[in-house]
């Protein structure tokens, strides 16, 4: 099969913020994201799954240019094979690429939400447009001339994706778009993204939710302490010897229908990164190499950071990169 | 901590969002220098009153820095003797204050009715215009010099009170009060070993902001007319005096010292600001 | 719409309430705290003569009031059924009713703080606006160290700097007083009063506009970190249009309730500048009932200067009403 056209490839960022220690008048670098690769291709979704506090948010919003002042981004991220520079991030942006934010916080408090769908727009084909829409994703006509505290938690995230879908993206980056949303809907949501996916564009899912994620996406990037530990494919989950990285077993172990195997321990704070791996300490496979430098390997079709990834028959070749 | 909520912004205009943001290093030499104006201030009281007509109405030269007045006295050691006594005076204030503030806080904290009269309370205080509430006091107290120093001591704690009461209420929400609770501690206990850490920094960044405004109405209220008689050295006597000269263009008694009690208030409020981001970095973390 | 005003009348009207019984505290404390006094009201400054010369009724509502063998709740009773009634008593320092010294007073003060009102909130609101766009670039410098500075001048030394600027050095402005010296009310020009108003109602200004900016360059900030000023830029919104589309939209209401909670910080302001003018207002009033121990007189411009306060607030409170819909669509808080 022709490998499809990249829609963004996100490689090595990173985010550092400045910071203030409160015990000394000194700068102290905040490593929140580092060495984090992902891409989407037209046609597919790609789920970055993590738990709360692995510095999700901060990823979409670097892919945006809305971090604060005080973060450095490093990397690059390319759209269509083009490295987008913060001017042509502002160029692109509510036009090819699209965010849906996490909290309703990001709807304009006293306007009222027909117009921040249309984001400002009057014209019959416009309004028309968004009156499609609404039918589709069942929210009230008079939901137009309501202001956003008026609406439902589920009401209000609805809206946040039509803010999306009106802008007809090649790009949507969708962080945690579905909670509050009862059942029935979500899966709606999901399975209109699958849609918008078919007809050629891409779709960045940032959810904590894996077996969401793996109902709808193609490939799942596994996020952990700010940095992805495996790609894999969606398939690869159905068994857990597919799997590459043990933190991504433990993940799939975790899920209820496997047994809910909890891996003892929490995620790290950014301050307190282990040197190497993040999820070195606690590893059940960990060895001495695991404080060392840690490569990207790529192993059965999907890419894992391990210096020994969980096999299936045998172990891959180490990747270049 | 990603998920934490972080608000951030960036201003619209900007082109290119710099990084630096001055260090908030806590200014030691201009600490050392306001300590030496109170230390000279306070020696300085006896020659702030001497008068020698052989030398009246100097304008500033190389013997009087700041000129003489009309009765002859050296207008910087009058303005130093003035400044050390606002600044004790606006400490004492707000330390009296702050304390008013902490206790009244942690009453609002022991139930709904103790909060409601605390909210009550404040709101009545700052439904009074301050000036007239220093002058009701002042009024009260006999005029002198006791009914300045209260009325400048007794008012200043509405703002940081509001502060700390919702400071309060935020912790109140957290896990630890809710267990404490549970295990049938005292209100008082838990405001005691809870709350009083977490208040004191911002009880000592509200002390220390709360400052100017205790120094600019002590020096106004004086200014009027209330606290010391007419002839000892306070910046607000000093500025009431110098009024009956300007028309005759004795600029020097005017401008020094009200010069020296707006660099007081300026020093004060930076090192308030300074405190404050030490205390809370994460709300300055952002701010270049 | 019915329920929309409904819901702001109701919203009002437990404002009013509640403004109403503050004013109530706000009389018993002045009350009380005049009463502790250790002059005695009654003949302080009156002179025993002129206790003796006032007629009898005059000298029962005084006992009454000031009087010591009534128990104080009495006393505050007898004052506040005169008082709600328009008999504020006599002035012992003007020797007129104190209804008639205020009403005098007051339009002179209300023309000038009403003025610097005015004038600092529209400057202030500007000012505040523009540095919070341009966060930390060079306009936003400007006017935050502007402001500052401005926030930390004593009201009344600025005011001698005016003076000795514009009325010793240029002579462009009058001295002080209200009114030129040896020439009676009546006689006084329109453009000579102006002429007398326009520094107190500078000084005055200038003090007030520093605090709007720097309250005002505030909360433009916190709008310009809220997250939807972030998703507007996330779809692509920049410049000038998410300042107008949503920064003063939002920022509007906390100017307003800003610019209405300010009168009583202007009103306090009003008493230094009026004195370094000797502008005849009710703060120039208060200072002299302050120093002359004319509790009647400061009781009443107390209670008067509480009263602009509240309604003050309640204004903003409405202004809120109609302005926000949360309170309009009944959902208020407290």
């Amino acid at each position: 099969m022709k490998e499809k056209q990249k829609i963004i490839e996100i490689s090595g960022l990173s985010v550092t913020f400045e910071q203030y220690d409160p015990h000394s008048p000194r700068r102290v670098n905040l490593p929140v994201i580092s060495d984090l690769n992902v891409s989407v291709h037209a046609g597919e979704i790609v789920a970055v799954v993590g738990s709360s506090g692995s510095g999700k948010s901060l990823l979409a919003h670097a892919i945006f240019d809305l971090l604060p002042a005080n973060a450095k981004v490093g990397g690059n991220i390319y759209y269509l094979g083009e490295e987008m520079r913060r001017e042509r991030i502002r160029e692109l942006r509510g036009r090819e690429i699209a965010l849906i934010p996490q909290g309703t916080g990001a709807l304009n408090p006293l306007m009222k939400t027909g117009r921040q769908i249309t984001n400002g727009r009057k014209d019959d084909a416009c309004v028309g447009e968004m009156r499609n829409l609404m039918r589709q994703y069942g929210l009230p006509r008079n939901v137009e001339k309501k202001y956003p505290f008026e609406l439902s938690g589920g009401m209000a995230r609805r809206v946040l994706l039509l803010t999306a879908l009106m802008s007809h993206p090649k790009l949507i980056v969708a962080d945690e778009p579905t909670p509050g949303m009862e059942e029935s809907l979500a899966g709606q949501v999901l399975a209109d993204f699958r849609n918008y996916a078919d007809q050629g564009n891409g779709v960045l899912l940032i959810t904590h939710d894996l077996r969401a994620a793996l109902g709808v996406a193609d490939r799942i990037a596994v996020f952990y302490a700010g940095t992805t530990l495996e790609e894999a494919a969606a398939s690869d989950f159905d068994r857990e010897n597919l799997l590459r990285h043990p933190y991504t077993r433990a993940l799939w172990r975790a899920m209820p229908e496997h047994g809910f195997a909890v891996v003892s321990g929490s995620q790290p704070y950014v301050k307190d990164l282990p040197e190497g791996c993040p999820f070195g300490p606690r590893c059940p496979d960990k060895s001495p190499a695991c404080a060392g430098e840690i490569p990207v390997r790529s192993v059965r079709g999907g890419r894992v950071r391990c210096v020994c990834p969980g096999e299936e028959e045998k172990r891959g070749e180490p990747d270049g990169m | 901590m990603a998920d934490r909520k972080r608000k951030y912004g960036r201003a619209v205009f900007a082109d290119d969002p710099g990084d630096q943001r001055k260090r908030t290093v806590f200014p030691v030499p201009a600490v050392l220098l306001f300590a030496a104006v109170v230390v000279a201030g306070m020696l300085l009281r006896e020659s702030a009153m001497e008068t020698d007509f052989v030398r009246k109405n100097l304008p500033p030269c190389a013997g009087h820095l700041f000129g003489t007045d009309r009765m002859g006295r050296d207008m910087l050691a009058r303005t130093l003797a003035g400044l050390s006594y606002s600044i004790l005076l606006g400490l004492l204030s707000s330390a009296v204050s702050a304390g008013i503030a902490l206790f009244l806080a942690f009453l609002s904290s022991l139930g709904k009715a103790a909060d409601a009269a605390v909210t009550w309370l404040t709101d009545l205080m700052m439904g009074v215009p301050h000036m007239i509430l220093l002058v009701l006091i002042s009024c009260a107290m006999g005029k002198g010099f006791a009914g300045v120093a209260a009325g400048v001591a007794l008012t200043h704690w509405p703002g940081l009170c509001r502060l700390l009461r919702a400071e309060i209420l935020q912790q109140t929400e957290s896990l630890w009060a809710g267990i404490a609770r549970k295990l049938g501690k005292s209100r008082w206990y838990i405001a005691r070993t809870h709350f009083l850490p977490h208040l004191l920094p911002q009880l000592l960044v509200g002390l220390t902001l709360q400052f100017p405004h205790a120094v600019l109405h002590e020096a106004g209220i004086t200014f009027l007319g209330f606290g010391l008689p007419p002839d000892e050295p306070a910046i607000g006597i000093i500025l009431s005096e110098s009024m009956a000269y300007l028309s005759t263009g004795k600029w020097w008694l005017a401008l020094f010292p009200g010069l020296a009690l707006m660099l007081t208030v300026v020093f004060f409020e930076r090192m308030g600001n300074a405190l404050r981001a030490a205390v809370n970095p994460s709300e300055v973390h952002l701010v270049k | 719409m019915a329920e929309e005003a409904a819901n702001v009348i109701r919203f009002l009207l437990k404002k009013m309430l509640k403004a109403a019984v503050l004013l109530a505290g706000v009389s018993i404390l002045a009350f009380a705290l005049v009463s502790l006094s250790p002059i005695d009201p009654v003949r302080a400054n009156t002179g025993t003569t002129a206790y003796l010369r006032m007629s009898p009724e005059k000298r029962a509502q005084m006992d009454s009031y000031w009087g010591k063998e009534l128990p104080a709740a009495e006393r505050y009773l007898n004052w506040a059924a005169d008082f709600v009634r328009g008999d504020m008593g006599m002035s012992q320092k003007y020797n007129r009713p104190v209804a008639e010294v205020i009403s005098e007073k007051a339009g002179n003060s209300l023309a000038l703080m009403g003025t610097a009102w005015v004038c600092s909130g529209i400057l202030g609101f500007i000012l505040g606006a523009v540095a919070g766009c341009f966060r930390d670039r060079r306009p936003d410098k400007v006017i935050r160290g502007g402001a500052l500075l401005l926030a930390a001048t004593p009201s009344f030394w600025l005011a001698l700097l005016l003076i000795m600027v514009f009325s010793v050095w240029l002579r462009w402005l009058p001295f002080g007083m209200n009114i030129p010296i040896g020439v009676s009310h009546s006689e006084v020009g329109i453009a000579d009063r102006i002429a007398h108003l326009i520094l107190p109602a500078l000084t005055l200004s200038l003090t007030k506009t520093a605090d709007i900016t720097l309250h005002t360059r505030q909360k433009m900030l916190d709008i310009m970190e809220s997250d939807y000023v972030l998703f507007a830029r996330a779809r692509g919104e920049r410049g000038s249009r998410i300042v107008r589309r949503h920064a003063l939209r939002n920022i509007l209401l906390p100017a307003i309730t800003l610019q209405f909670s300010s009168v009583s910080r202007i009103f306090g302001g009003s008493v230094l500048v009026e004195q370094v003018f000797s502008y005849p207002g009710l703060g120039q009033a208060a200072v002299d009932a302050g120093l002359g121990s004319d509790v009647s007189l400061l009781l009443a411009i107390t209670v008067f200067s509480a009263l602009l306060v509240f309604t003050g607030n309640l204004i903003a409170d409405l202004l809120y009403g109609i302005a926000d819909p949360q309170i309009r669509r009944g959902r208020s808080h407290g």
